[in-house]
């Protein structure tokens, strides 16, 4: 990886989690690439969610997960017990796998972030939301529905209001775990162009049990299995002459 | 086995029946002999001839009176209590179930349990302890409707711990999840997300102890409940007429049992429906609520 010094807006360092005494993710030593799209393939169970879930400390919700190591995030170590998480997840915004838009109207959904902040002011609120809609490529369809119920929404529809849900507070990175994996094809190869059109403002990591998704939309490609890191690389690289065996065989479906 | 079958089905189906009857016996004859007593003038009068005659407002107001007085005091209790074990206690916490069980146990406690408490701890103990703080005379030590009303949220709270609990358990996780990753604090995720969604629990859990409270006498008893007032009661610190132990009342203490028996059957015709109609709203509540949510 020519570049993969420079530019690095999340570093690993010996990362390890553990729920209660089974380690799921293993001495993790990563380095993400800023306004890059990074994948992190494996089979289920390899603990691409769980290290997804600790860069934005989501992992903090399940009472018995610990970790060791660092993680930092523009150089700032995230797993301190005094980390302001608050700060931290609204640098580091989250799409998850089911669309999971609150049952509120769609403009409420989009607000919810600027309105928890504080934000009072309507005009303001009104050109933010059309901002990230915009963004998430879903102003056209839903413009002139803001106050319809976002359940109303299609599947895919809803995962891009999701994603206009995390645009709008400006994050600078953005985690999506298998954003399309409840998506139809077509929901999906939109969701994908959206990807590839973000990147030049924002740092997108991406877990998907997909691999041409991977191939598709992702820079550099990591590959874990059973809380390993094997092998972290561009994906070009990853998927045409990858160094390991493991990797070798689980691209070429050979299990998982 | 076929016919054991037959048998069984045919059992639990009579019993159900059976069921049915008695409950319908009690309505109609309620309705049948309580129907021709209740007008406008029985709604909005007073009793008089001792009971004989008149009406029953003071108790319907009484009634009325007590139980928002009671919401004052359940609702921030219960609904507070339901947060703390849905949101912030341990779940599997030795201390956690402890409190659980105590919650339930508190459920089964007999009401007349309840209605000695209330003179113990807030007429005696609470009550005299404001009048000496306060320096006033037999204010706040004597039954009134504040204490009576006191004395019926605590009988109603498990249920309203119960439901709020369940209803904010019942907000699925990854609402919450989003809420975080949008980086709420704890604070605004139960007030922005959780709450919203579990409000019409929270509420059906409020009107169920509201009607049920409506009904109850024993707490009442020793704690504010007035036989017979002359007057309408104007403060909280005023006994008052209740429509559940106007019943008693009239049933048990009046001088001419054939003169008072319509009265008594239009008294516990205005209680029925004044329950029923209150149901009947938490439901429609529920389902509103239901549909805006898409739950």
């Amino acid at each position: 990886m020519e570049d993969k010094n420079k530019n690095l807006i999340i570093q690993t360092e010996n990362f390890q989690l553990f729920y209660g005494d089974k380690p799921a993710l293993k001495h993790i030593n990563m380095g993400i690439i800023k306004n890059r799209v990074t994948a992190i393939i494996g089979p289920s169970g390899c603990g691409k969610s769980t290290l997804l879930r600790a860069f934005n400390r989501m992992n903090d919700l399940i009472s018995n997960a610990r970790s060791e190591g660092r993680i930092l995030i523009d150089e700032e170590d995230i797993c301190n017990k005094d980390t302001d998480l608050v700060a931290l997840r609204r640098k580091v915004g989250m799409v998850f796998q089911k669309p999971n838009p609150f049952p509120m109207s769609i403009y409420e959904n989009v607000a919810f972030g600027l309105k928890i902040a504080g934000e009072k002011d309507r005009a303001r609120l009104v050109q933010l939301v059309e901002k990230s809609l915009r963004q998430a490529a879903l102003w056209d369809e839903v413009g002139d529905i803001l106050d319809r119920s976002a359940l109303t929404l299609s599947g895919g529809q809803q995962q891009r209001l999701c994603l206009a849900r995390a645009l709008v507070i400006e994050p600078e990175i953005i985690l999506m775990d298998e954003p399309a994996s409840a998506l139809d094809p077509i929901s999906t190869a939109k969701l994908e162009a959206l990807i590839n059109n973000l990147k030049k403002d924002y740092t997108i990591v991406i877990v998907t049990h997909n691999m041409q998704q991977a191939a598709r939309v992702a820079d550099y490609t990591a590959f874990l299995l059973l809380g390993e890191l094997v092998e972290y690389d561009e994906t070009r690289k990853i998927f045409t002459n990858p160094t390991d065996k493991r990797t070798e065989d689980y691209i070429t479906g050979r299990f998982g | 086995m076929k016919g054991w079958d037959k048998i069984f089905a045919l059992a639990s189906g009579l019993c159900v029946l059976i069921i049915f009857a008695f409950l319908f016996w009690i309505i109609f004859t309620i309705a049948r002999n309580g129907a021709g007593t209740v007008s406008w003038e029985f709604l909005t009068a007073a009793p008089v001839e001792g009971m004989t005659e008149g009406g029953i407002f003071p108790a319907i107001y009484g009634t009325v009176f007590l139980v928002l007085v009671m919401t004052v005091f359940l609702m921030p209790f219960g609904v507070m209590a339901g947060i703390y074990l849905a949101e912030y206690a341990p779940q599997n916490s030795r201390l956690t179930q402890t409190i659980r069980l105590a919650v339930n146990n508190l459920a089964g406690v007999p009401s007349i349990v309840f209605g000695l408490f209330g003179v113990g701890f807030f007429i005696q103990y609470a009550g005299r302890g404001l009048d000496l703080a306060l320096g006033l005379e037999t204010v706040f030590s004597q039954p009134c409707l504040l204490w009576a009303a006191a004395t019926l949220a605590i009988l109603n709270l498990p249920v309203v711990i119960k439901t709020s609990e369940e209803a904010i358990k019942a907000v699925p996780e990854e609402h919450r999840e989003a809420a975080y990753a949008l980086g709420a604090t704890k604070l605004k995720e139960i007030a922005r997300v959780v709450l919203p969604q579990a409000f019409s629990g929270i509420l059906t859990g409020a009107i169920l102890s509201v009607s049920r409270g409506a009904g109850e006498v024993a707490p009442i008893l020793f704690t504010g409940a007035a036989y017979f007032l002359p007057y309408i009661p104007k403060l909280p610190t005023d006994q008052f007429m209740e429509l559940g132990y106007h019943i008693f009342v009239m049933s048990t203490q009046s001088p001419d049992v054939e003169k008072t028996a319509p009265l008594l059957y239009g008294t516990i015709l205005v209680l029925l429906l004044l329950t029923l109609a209150l149901n009947a709203f938490a439901i429609m509540l529920r389902v509103r609520m239901r549909r805006k949510y898409g739950r």
